[in-house]
């Protein structure tokens, strides 16, 4: 234990992998602000039809909420070293991410089914199948990722102590979650 | 996430600091041929295997452009030889259009991607960034390999949309909408743009792990002593590289994104209002806008340009400071001159668009900043020009290189102006002055930048010489060829001969040019043949050349030449070194060059 204050403190600078993550993300955000500068371009130009939000999304947005915060327990519990509970906290972060997943899936089939469709002209309906579906497949790397951590907290064979592989998810985690709700404003706000 | 636990035995030592106690993780494993040289997670093989990719696409991408340049040179001539290697695409031995359009998109987007982007940056960010910063390997050494197994699935790819039956992707290299987003349009925009946008999105990916790695490298993983201000400048532009790729790839995949669900959902992003005369049919798609797609394009477009050119202007700043042995001109005038490009780089795109119908006035501004760019570039050339001046002179092959990239650089970049500026490029968009312009001061001048690099660090990547007289005939041969190809091209332009036609025969006023585009032609074939000739010295030298004895060959400063003759995964056998100056203490108190990890005297100053 000593051995790692000693080590913490020596080291001032940021892990390199967690740097890392923090570029990726400052260059996935670039990803979608150009999406999104794209929607509210084409919002101006003739022919622009504007769609509902789905309800679904609500709870889908309620989901990651939740995951967040359930994310953020487990990464405490690691850090105290309590694994029974990380392993819990881990699972339910993974189960909330793939429910999250799902209930996309189904908000997208009921605004399918309302007529908003691919053919013919354009609209807010297209941007939002595009934009929330690559939302979506961001989540869907992160929820890989838990499922990793979870078999791996499971199986129990890695003696891993190093909190940062579970610090880097949480960051992500909370990423994709804030992405989101920054999505749900914007299809609001704009559309 | 555990990656560097193969590097150093466990997953908590990484940072620059601490990687002096872990001499004794810098055994040899157990390497097999499969993990040593093919998924090898050793930045110095990693740069090899981009470097060598670089080469195969630079040949099929040169071989390209000899093709076209056949067309335009003797569009009245027929080559039965052509119909032999190419069918039914060049029938009774001439290049048929699809054949010409397909070879100038195919021409394009390997050299500026394939070759320009990965196989230069590519190969020596992968060899410089932790050999000069002083680290063991990469941030992420596992990142690493899988950026370069995504550039070789891009590869794949795109290879294989040649021998698709429709053709290979055929609307240019920007594969702007409606033309590539509609089969009926074009042979090559059914299958084969679609494997074009496959491919492409593979090499994103393989740029931002790339990129995202060089950031975190370079910022994390210094040795001791290391500050920014003491990295040698070919760090500071692989940097900002780094950083220009890693904010603007995203965008330009947002942008293909859109085209793939144009092309194959129905949707209208780029589309509207279209009715096709071949199959006598209307589209459904409304309200869509192609000047959307060159938004999202350029956006990425333009810093593409600077990601080309700006390791280019790093490896020029070394060469011709070890062979000048001077101190570079003005460091921190070079370092901040790469910054400003960076920023102004995000602040031009438009320029690319000014026949778009874009609102005049925003014309404007974008003409003041791409105008501002000539500042930073004027700075960089003062600096290499007051480099060479009075220095002590080595003509290397490298040196040569470097100093033709300058020559270069400086003529291609006062043409800039004129196309810069909107009012004189309603007249030369889209002719062969663009071609020019744009040929010169990025395509020719970043391949010279490359190839000072390749001969520089030859000896660090593979422990023996390039042979120099072979790299004197190159360098010449090359030099005065890209002069005598390009350097026409902008009296054709000038006088009108738009880019992109395969037969110019139909305009009488253009006739006067047919001796003029058979030199050119001419001319290209033996610059390919000179290529060849060059590629032939690298993997000839590679086993037989003359051996490196000296562990710094060209006494420089920096710390790559503080490793083996034949340096190890780790580099550094024991600790790495310690650095204590900045990397130019060339010809300093009477001495001819001062190693960065020398400590600095009494009564010396220090940087």
């Amino acid at each position: 234990m000593e051995i790692a204050v000693e080590q913490t403190q020596q080291r001032k600078k940021i892990h390199p992998h967690k740097f890392t993550l923090w570029v990726a993300i400052g260059s996935i955000i670039m990803m979608f602000a150009g999406l999104t500068s794209a929607y509210i371009v084409k919002s101006n130009q003739a022919g622009w039809q504007t769609v509902g939000m789905p309800n679904v999304f609500w709870y889908s947005t309620g989901t990651i909420l939740l995951s967040s915060l359930v994310m953020q327990m487990a990464l405490r519990s690691f850090k105290h070293r309590e694994m029974n509970q990380y392993r819990l906290l881990i699972a339910a972060t993974f189960a909330l991410g793939v429910t999250f997943v799902i209930l996309q899936w189904l908000g997208f089939r009921q605004l399918w089914n309302s007529g908003v469709q691919f053919r013919g002209s354009s609209g807010g309906g297209q941007f939002l199948y595009v934009i929330a579906g690559l939302h979506a497949l961001h989540v869907l790397g992160g929820v890989i990722a838990l499922m990793v951590m979870s078999v791996k907290a499971f199986l129990g064979r890695t003696k891993l102590y190093g909190s940062v592989p579970v610090e880097m998810m949480a960051t992500y985690w909370h990423f994709v979650d804030l992405l989101w709700i920054y999505l749900l404003i914007f299809f609001i706000w704009v559309g | 996430m555990s990656n560097e636990s193969n590097l150093h035995g466990q997953p908590e030592i990484v940072t620059g600091h601490e990687v002096h106690h872990d001499e004794h993780h810098v055994h040899h494993h157990n390497e097999t041929f499969i993990t040593k040289y093919i998924f090898s997670q050793d930045h110095k093989t990693i740069g090899k295997q981009f470097l060598i990719t670089g080469i195969i696409w630079a040949v099929i991408g040169g071989l390209f452009s000899v093709l076209f340049r056949l067309q335009l040179g003797f569009p009245d001539q027929t080559f039965p030889i052509l119909e032999t290697f190419f069918g039914r695409y060049a029938k009774g031995g001439q290049i048929q259009p699809e054949f010409y359009y397909a070879l100038i998109t195919m021409h394009g987007t390997v050299l500026v991607f394939f070759v320009l982007t990965a196989g230069l940056s590519g190969t020596f960010a992968n060899l410089l960034i932790p050999l000069q910063c002083g680290a063991r390997d990469m941030a992420s050494p596992f990142l690493n390999m899988l950026s370069y197994w995504f550039f070789f699935m891009a590869s794949v790819v795109m290879v294989s949309s040649l021998f698709v039956s429709t053709g290979p992707a055929s609307g240019g290299w920007t594969s702007y909408p409606p033309l590539s987003a509609l089969g009926d349009l074009n042979q090559g925009s059914k299958i084969g743009t679609d494997l074009w946008l496959v491919a492409m999105a593979l090499f994103v990916v393989s740029s931002l792990l790339g990129g995202l790695n060089y950031i975190s490298t370079i910022l994390n993983m210094r040795t001791k002593g290391m500050s920014m201000t003491r990295l040698p400048l070919t760090i500071w532009a692989l940097f900002f590289t780094a950083i220009l790729g890693v904010l603007s790839f995203p965008v330009l995949l947002s942008g293909f994104i859109l085209l793939l669900f144009d092309r194959n959902l129905g949707t209208s992003f780029y589309l509207s209002d279209i009715f096709i005369s071949q199959t006598g049919q209307a589209l459904p798609n409304e309200g869509g806008s192609a000047i959307l797609y060159q938004h999202l394009f350029w956006f990425l477009g333009h810093p593409e340009v600077y990601i080309i050119i700006l390791p280019s202007m790093g490896i020029v700043s070394e060469v011709l400071a070890v062979n000048s042995r001077k101190p570079i001109f003005g460091y921190m005038a070079m370092v901040g001159s790469l910054f400003a490009i960076t920023i102004l780089a995000f602040l031009v795109w438009a320029h690319h668009m000014f026949v778009t119908g874009l609102n005049p006035f925003l014309g404007s501004i974008f003409v003041l900043l791409t105008l501002l760019i000539a500042v930073p570039s004027a700075i960089k050339v003062f600096n290499w020009l007051t480099t060479l001046w009075r220095g002590n002179i080595r003509l290397t092959p490298a040196t040569l290189f470097s100093i033709g990239f300058v020559s270069l650089f400086i003529s291609g970049g006062l043409t800039g102006v004129f196309l810069g500026n909107s009012t004189i490029d309603i007249h030369l968009h889209d002719t062969k002055f663009i071609v020019a312009h744009f040929h010169i001061v990025m395509g020719v001048a970043s391949f010279f930048g490359m190839f000072a690099g390749v001969y520089h660090w030859f000896p660090k990547m593979f422990g023996r010489y390039l042979n120099s007289t072979l790299g004197f005939i190159h360098f010449w041969v090359t030099m005065v060829g890209a002069y005598l190809i390009f350097w026409p091209m902008h009296y054709e332009g000038l006088a009108g001969v738009p880019r992109r036609y395969l037969d110019l025969s139909g305009w009488h006023n253009f006739n006067h040019f047919g001796d003029l585009n058979k030199m050119i032609t001419v001319v290209s074939a033996i610059v390919f043949a000179v290529q060849l000739m060059f590629i032939f010295n690298f993997f000839y030298s590679i086993f037989k050349g003359r051996k490196v004895r000296h562990q710094n060959p060209w006494g420089a400063n920096t710390l790559e030449w503080t490793t083996p003759l034949r340096p190890g995964h780790g580099n550094w056998t024991g600790e790495i070194p310690e650095v204590h100056r900045w990397a130019y203490d060339y010809g300093k108190d009477g001495r001819e060059f001062i190693p960065q990890t020398e400590p600095v005297g009494k009564g010396e100053s220090h940087h």
